[in-house]
C-alpha cells in the first residue's frame, strides 16, 4: 500500500521549536555569566598591558641553562616529584578502600532487587565524605597545613593526599560502577565475597581505565605541587615563585622546560601500562 | 540439594507494579541428585525460574526451601554460604573480555577460597588440572592460557559451562546452555553437563530452547507456560500432543532452532575513556 506524501506546509521538522527555544535559553543563562566573570578579551588587546606582557614573554627565550640553576632546578624537581609521588600513594591509601565500599555493584543486598537500607546510607556517606574531601581545594588544605606543620613539603603532600584521595575515589567508584556488572553479579550469586568478585569481576574489566586514570591524576599532582610551592610547600613550584617576583623569564621558561618533560613522560608511562594491560 | 518452591510467586525486581507476575505460585518438588529440563517458549518465565531457585531472586509470594530451609530468613553471611553451595550459569555467559580462560573457569572455586588464596591464584592458578580436565569435557583444553576475548561466542559458553565443572556445588542451574552451539557441540555439552552433575551428585536443573535435547538428556520434563507449570512428568510420558500444546502459540520454538542469542553483550566494545 503506497501511502500519499503529505502537503510540504505540513512537514515541517516537529523537533524545530524545541531546539530554537534551547538555543535562546541557553544564551539568557550564559550571558549574566560572562558579565560575572567580567569576560573582557580586548583588554588583553590593550597597548598598555600588551607591552608589559610581551616583555616578559621575551625573556622566557633563551631559557636559563647555568649548569649551578639546573642542577638547583634538578633538585627541586626531584622533590616536586617526590611531593606528588607521596600524596598520591597516601591518597590512594583511602580511594582505594573507600571506592571499593561506595561501588554498587559490589552488593550483595541489591542482587535480589533492591539494596538494603544500612548498605545504602553506607555508600551515601561515602560518597558525601569524598565529596568534602575534594571539594576543599588543594591550595586551602596547603594552607591549613603550612599553619599546622609549617613551611615545606610535608603540607603539599598532606594537602594533595586529602584532595586526590576525593577525587580518585570518587571517579574510581563511578567508573566501577559503569562497567558491565554481569560478571561480577554473577560471582556474587554463587557465593563469592565481594572482594574476590571485585577482583575476578570487576577489576579485569575496568583496569585499564582506572590505571589511565590515576596516572592522569599523578600528573595533575606535579603540576598542584608547583602551585602549592607558591604557597610555601617546597619544590619546583617555590622556585618558580621566586623567578615570577623577580620578573626572571629565562629561569621561568626553563622550569616550564621541566614540566613539560614530566608531562611528556607521564603520558608516556600510561600509554606503555595501558599497552601492557590491554 | 533438595528443592521445594511453594506456591511461589516471583516478578523482575525492575517489573511495573502493574504487570503480571512473571511466575505465579508455581509448586515443584526436586529431590537430591535429581535432573530437570525446564522447556517452554520464550517468555514463558523459565529464567526467573532459575533465579528463584539462585536465590537471586526473592519470592513475592510463597516460599522456596533449599534443604528444608527458607534462604530469605538467613542472615546475609549464611545466605552467602548458602549461595557458595549453588552455581547458577546464565545464557550470556559472565566472562569478563580481559580475562583469561584459566581465572575465568577457576572462578568458579572462589566460594571455597579465602580472600588471600583467591589472590594468590590471580598471580599464579592454583589446580592448573582441574581447569584443564573441566574444558576437556567441553572439548576445550588447548584453550585454557588464551583470553576470553579471543573466543568465539560458542567457545564462550562452554567456558561458562566449564565453570560448573570446577565449581562442586550441590545444585547447578543452567540457563539456555546450548544457545549459541551447533548440534553435535550442544549434544557434547549437555552429555557433560548431566554427567558432571551425576558424579558431583548434585540437583541439576536446565532451560532449554531445544525440546529434543530436553528429551534424550533428562529424566524429567517441566513444561512452563505464562509463568505457570502445564506439566511435570517424567520423559516418556511427555507426548507430542503435549508438546504441541506447551508451544501452542510459537510453534516455530518447538521445530526451529533457539531465537538468536544475545550475545552482544560480551561483544560490545569496553565503555570508551571519558573525560573527567
Amino acid at each position: 500500500m503506497v501511502t500519499q506524501p503529505a502537503p510540504l506546509a505540513v512537514r515541517r521538522d516537529p523537533a524545530w521549536i524545541g531546539r530554537l527555544f534551547a538555543l535562546l535559553a541557553t544564551g539568557v543563562v550564559a550571558w549574566p555569566l560572562l558579565v560575572l566573570a567580567e569576560f573582557k578579551p580586548w583588554t588583553l588587546l590593550s597597548p598598555e598591558s600588551l607591552r608589559p606582557t610581551l616583555h616578559f614573554l621575551g625573556d622566557f627565550f633563551p631559557p636559563k641553562l647555568e649548569p649551578d640553576f639546573l642542577l638547583l632546578v634538578a633538585r627541586e624537581t626531584w622533590r616536586t616529584v617526590a611531593i606528588a609521588t607521596v600524596g598520591i600513594v597516601l591518597a590512594l591509601g583511602w580511594a582505594i578502600p573507600l571506592a571499593l565500599i561506595a561501588a554498587r555493584p559490589l552488593s550483595i543486598s541489591a542482587l535480589s532487587g533492591r539494596m538494603a537500607r544500612v548498605p545504602a546510607v553506607v555508600r551515601q556517606a561515602v560518597r558525601w565524605l569524598l565529596m568534602v574531601l575534594r571539594s576543599v581545594p588543594e591550595l586551602i588544605w596547603a594552607l591549613i597545613f603550612v599553619r599546622v606543620v609549617g613551611l615545606g613539603p610535608t603540607s603539599g603532600v598532606l594537602a594533595i593526599a586529602l584532595t586526590y584521595a576525593g577525587m580518585l575515589g570518587k571517579v574510581y567508584a563511578d567508573i566501577l560502577e559503569s562497567s558491565d556488572a554481569q560478571p561480577t553479579q554473577n560471582l556474587l550469586r554463587n557465593g563469592s565475597g565481594r572482594l574476590q568478585a571485585f577482583f575476578y569481576g570487576l577489576l579485569p574489566h575496568s583496569a585499564t581505565e582506572l590505571t589511565s586514570y590515576t596516572v592522569y591524576r599523578w600528573e595533575c599532582a606535579i603540576r598542584s605541587s608547583a602551585v602549592l610551592g607558591f604557597v610555601g610547600a617546597g619544590g619546583l613550584g617555590q622556585q618558580m615563585d621566586a623567578s615570577m617576583k623577580m620578573f626572571n623569564g629565562s629561569e621561568v621558561a626553563s622550569m616550564l622546560l621541566v614540566f613539560m618533560a614530566l608531562v611528556w613522560l607521564a603520558d608516556l608511562a600510561s600509554s606503555l601500562l595501558r599497552k601492557s594491560l590491554a | 540439594m533438595h528443592i521445594a518452591l511453594q506456591a511461589c510467586s516471583a516478578r523482575h525486581p525492575s517489573a511495573q507494579a502493574e504487570a503480571p507476575p512473571a511466575l505465579k505460585a508455581i509448586d515443584l518438588v526436586l529431590a537430591q541428585g535429581g535432573q530437570v529440563a525446564v522447556i517452554g517458549p520464550s517468555g514463558a518465565g523459565k529464567t526467573t525460574l532459575l533465579h528463584l531457585m539462585a536465590c537471586a531472586l526473592k519470592p513475592t509470594q510463597g516460599q522456596l526451601l533449599l534443604d528444608g530451609r527458607d534462604p530469605w530468613a538467613l542472615r546475609t553471611a549464611e545466605l552467602q554460604r548458602l549461595r557458595g553451595q549453588l552455581c547458577l550459569a546464565p545464557q550470556v555467559p559472565p566472562l569478563p573480555p580481559r580475562q583469561r580462560v584459566i581465572t575465568a573457569v577457576l572462578a568458579g572455586l572462589l566460594p571455597g577460597m579465602s580472600l588471600w588464596a583467591s589472590l594468590g591464584s590471580l598471580l599464579y592458578p592454583r589446580q592448573i588440572d582441574l581447569a584443564e580436565t573441566a574444558l576437556a569435557r567441553f572439548d576445550l583444553a588447548e584453550k585454557l592460557f588464551e583470553r576470553v576475548d579471543r573466543l568465539s561466542g560458542g567457545e564462550r559458553q562452554r567456558v561458562g559451562l566449564a565453570r560448573l565443572a570446577v565449581a562442586n556445588a550441590r545444585l547447578l542451574l543452567v540457563d539456555e546452555p546450548l544457545s549459541a552451539l551447533d548440534p553435535e557441540r550442544a549434544r557434547q555439552a549437555c552429555a557433560s553437563i548431566t554427567a558432571v552433575a551425576r558424579e558431583q551428585r548434585a540437583t541439576l536443573v536446565a532451560t532449554l530452547h531445544h525440546v529434543d535435547m530436553a528429551l534424550q538428556h533428562f529424566p524429567r520434563i517441566v513444561g512452563l507456560r505464562d509463568g505457570e507449570v502445564v506439566f511435570d512428568l517424567p520423559t516418556a510420558e511427555v507426548s507430542p500432543e503435549r508438546l504441541t500444546d506447551l508451544y501452542a502459540r510459537h510453534p516455530d520454538e518447538l521445530t526451529g532452532a533457539a531465537p538468536p542469542l544475545a550475545l552482544s553483550v560480551a561483544d560490545a566494545p569496553a565503555v570508551a575513556l571519558t573525560c573527567r
